[in-house]
């Protein structure tokens, strides 16, 4: 997109840039914190002994990594393929409905199966609400970007009529559905490693975290290794030449946004099935948004959106304890580096390229 | 006389909740008409919505939190304008980064500068503005289905609902009729063309973008300072991308764009009298149904299923001299 593109080593390009972006986010951040007059260095410092000090820490760390994982993937190979997808949110929403209904239809299977079998549901619902907007752009000219804001909307209407009115718990005033059956729930990782021994703090840490490891890994193979990848990536560089090639780009742009809301789809995975135990309103709670930051600082990399992923889980569970140690930073600041982190990696690009052009005295003067 | 009343009384709460969308509406339009996509429209209401509540609350006077609410909007779109004008940046993802920092600078300050969960104070007296009566209310009254309808729905509303009804009439005869909005216009369709003749086409991209916060400014302002009696958190709703819908709906035209958002007002203000209430032959309609047909008609819409969105041409697109 950008017009004369900086040339840059690879390795500022892959790293330098997205690091010198987060770093300005979190000078920003600071500058927040500074101006409700508070320390920013004792915000630092709290943040990650909330985050990384303690092993309990680290599991809510890990937790929340887990969502990001996902939701970053998700944005990851969309992005690949030249699309935005900005749909997390209602893709984890519809996913989650999915997986509620499997694990309180198929309630009578034994957890070898029913575990499976919810996932692969709500893999498929958020394949599903990811496929429509990609089949209405590839087929009828309609922007997969609008489209799936108006997913997201159409998504959050839906989760408050059926928890509302269909399959909410009865007797209950709130809008959730009744818990799923024990063996649908995934083990948490204290109680898998206790069984080996190892004393652990209860976290809300669970299984779906090695399935986001294992994510990781898919989808890296998927994009860098496979023939599907390779047209993938060809359809997001230039979908004209992936045409003359015989890669059809109508198809890979629903391809990859049914691959990209499945793994959307995770989030729903983790926090029904992993943490709540039912469905429960909000869950998404922006973690699709953030996906978005999550993807762009990881340059669409898995290795990168794991270590972004961290990254956020980090200032997620830290700012979790930061506010509860100072009533006045709200985890809203997460939010706010999320957008600054956009902003700079994402929008900003070519002030931030420029920049590092210059400093590593490359800069070809524009 | 009971049906006209009734129907006067929802065509006021129809104008009510329309205006907000009315304003961010023309501020898409604006800005979409220069080809520069806008999907921050949400974040600059909502970020106006806390400057304007926190102004007004603290000057007491709800023109100076006018004048916060528009300031704070065009800061927010002058960084939209420097990422995608400026630093020819993905449009997108910048609207994406704008809806994110509104979200939660306001949540942060609002709830470090006053500790009620992100609320403002209550705003009281002349914070708000007050309802204004047009003249001959007095008069016109009496006559029959006229007099009820003036009285009810078109009298007794704030200021800001006037300005933005101004500000619709004003859209309408400048991008039509002057210089300024025809260049506005060719620089959304072909930039190019507009640069050869010499007319900066930042300039003009950038002209459209402040015209656009001061828009969603006033949209915002109305919400905290004139509908409600101060800022809540997250009070905008998606009433941002309601109007990103209505201006599709309109076909990025300002008249159309006014139907589209009264429409869009009506289905709000019908969904609120439909709780709970069974209807002939179709039974109970879950409020849920029609809180979600202002997206579920823009996305047929944009499929082509009824009609067809035209874009701007060079809307979504950097503008690269000289290539």
């Amino acid at each position: 997109m950008s017009a004369a593109p900086i040339e840059l080593p690879r390795w500022a390009d892959t790293a330098l840039v997205p690091l010198v972006s987060v770093a300005a986010a979190l000078v920003v951040a600071g500058l927040v914190v500074l101006s409700i007059g508070e320390s920013p260095l004792e915000a630092t410092a709290l943040l990650l002994k909330g985050s990384l000090g303690s092993l309990e820490g680290l599991g809510f760390t890990l937790y929340y990594t887990t969502n990001f994982i996902f939701t970053g993937l998700a944005v990851a190979v969309a992005f690949h393929a030249g699309l935005f997808n900005i749909g997390g949110e209602g893709q984890a929403t519809i996913a989650g409905i999915f997986a509620a209904l499997a694990c309180l239809w198929l309630a009578p299977l034994p957890g070898i199966l029913l575990v499976p079998l919810a996932i692969l549901a709500a893999a498929a619902g958020g394949a599903l609400w990811a496929f429509i907007p990609g089949y209405l752009q590839a087929t009828r000219g309609s922007h997969v970007v609008i489209t799936t804001i108006m997913f997201n909307f159409i998504a959050a209407t839906l989760i408050v009529y059926l928890l509302v009115e269909v399959m909410g718990k009865a007797g209950s005033m709130q809008p959730e559905t009744p818990d799923f059956p024990k063996q649908a729930v995934l083990t948490p990782i204290h109680e898998l490693l206790g069984a080996f021994g190892l004393k652990l703090p209860s976290t809300p840490l669970n299984t779906s975290f090695l399935l986001a490891l294992a994510a990781l890994v898919a989808v890296w193979a998927l994009i860098y290794r496979s023939r599907l990848g390779y047209a993938i990536r060809t359809v997001g560089a230039n979908p004209r030449a992936a045409a003359y090639a015989g890669i059809s780009p109508a198809r890979i742009t629903m391809v990859a946004m049914a691959i990209s809301g499945a793994l959307a789809g995770g989030l729903a995975v983790n926090e029904a099935m992993g943490v709540q135990h039912r469905l429960v309103l909000d869950f998404t709670a922006g973690y699709g948004f953030v996906g978005i930051a999550v993807a762009l600082m990881g340059r669409g990399h898995p290795v990168g959106v794991g270590l972004a992923a961290l990254l956020f889980g980090v200032l997620y569970q830290g700012g979790a304890e930061l506010s509860f140690d100072k009533p006045t930073i709200t985890r809203d600041m997460v939010v706010v580096i999320g957008g600054i982190v956009i902003l700079f990696a994402g929008a900003l690009d070519g002030l931030f390229r420029r920049l590092v052009a210059s400093v590593l005295n490359l800069g070809r003067g524009g | 006389m009971e049906i006209v009343q009734t129907l006067a009384v929802i065509l006021d709460s129809t104008i009510r909740l329309s205006i907000p969308l009315l304003c961010a509406a023309l501020a898409g339009l604006w800005s979409e008409r220069s080809g520069v996509v806008d999907i921050g429209l949400e974040g600059k209401m909502l970020i106006a919505a806390f400057a304007s509540a926190v102004v007004a609350y603290h000057s007491g006077s709800a023109w100076a939190g006018l004048g916060a609410g528009m300031l704070a909007a065009i800061a927010l779109s002058l960084v939209h304008g420097f990422a995608a004008i400026t630093w020819r940046g993905n449009q997108i993802v910048s609207g994406v980064a704008i809806n994110m920092l509104a979200v939660g600078l306001t949540a942060i300050l609002g709830n470090a500068w006053y500790g009620q969960g992100g609320r403002t104070p209550n705003l009281e007296g002349s914070a708000r503005f007050p309802e204004l009566d047009l003249p001959l209310v007095g008069a016109i009254k009496g006559i029959p289905i006229l007099g009820p309808i003036y009285d009810i729905a078109i009298s007794g509303h704030t200021a800001p609902v006037y300005l933005a009804v101004l500000a619709l009439v004003l859209t309408a005869l400048t991008l039509k009729h002057t210089r300024f909005g025809l260049r506005l216009r060719a620089v959304g369709e072909n930039p190019a063309a507009v640069d050869t003749a010499g007319v900066s086409v930042a300039g003009l991209r950038y002209a459209a973008v402040i015209i656009c916060g001061a828009l969603c400014g006033l949209g915002g302002t109305y919400l905290a300072v004139s509908q409600s009696a101060g800022f809540l958190p997250q009070m905008t709703a998606g009433k941002g991308f309601i109007a990103l819908a209505a201006v599709i709906f309109a076909n990025w035209r300002p008249w159309p764009a006014l139907f589209a958002c009264l429409l869009f007002g009506l289905l709000d203000a019908v969904a609120i009298r439909l709780q709970g209430v069974v209807l002939p032959g179709i039974g109970q309609v879950p409020v849920q149904a029609i809180q979600a047909l202002p997206y579920v008609m823009t996305v047929v819409l944009l499929a082509g299923f009824i009609g067809r969105a035209t874009p701007p041409k060079a809307s979504g697109l950097p503008y690269v001299k000289e290539r």
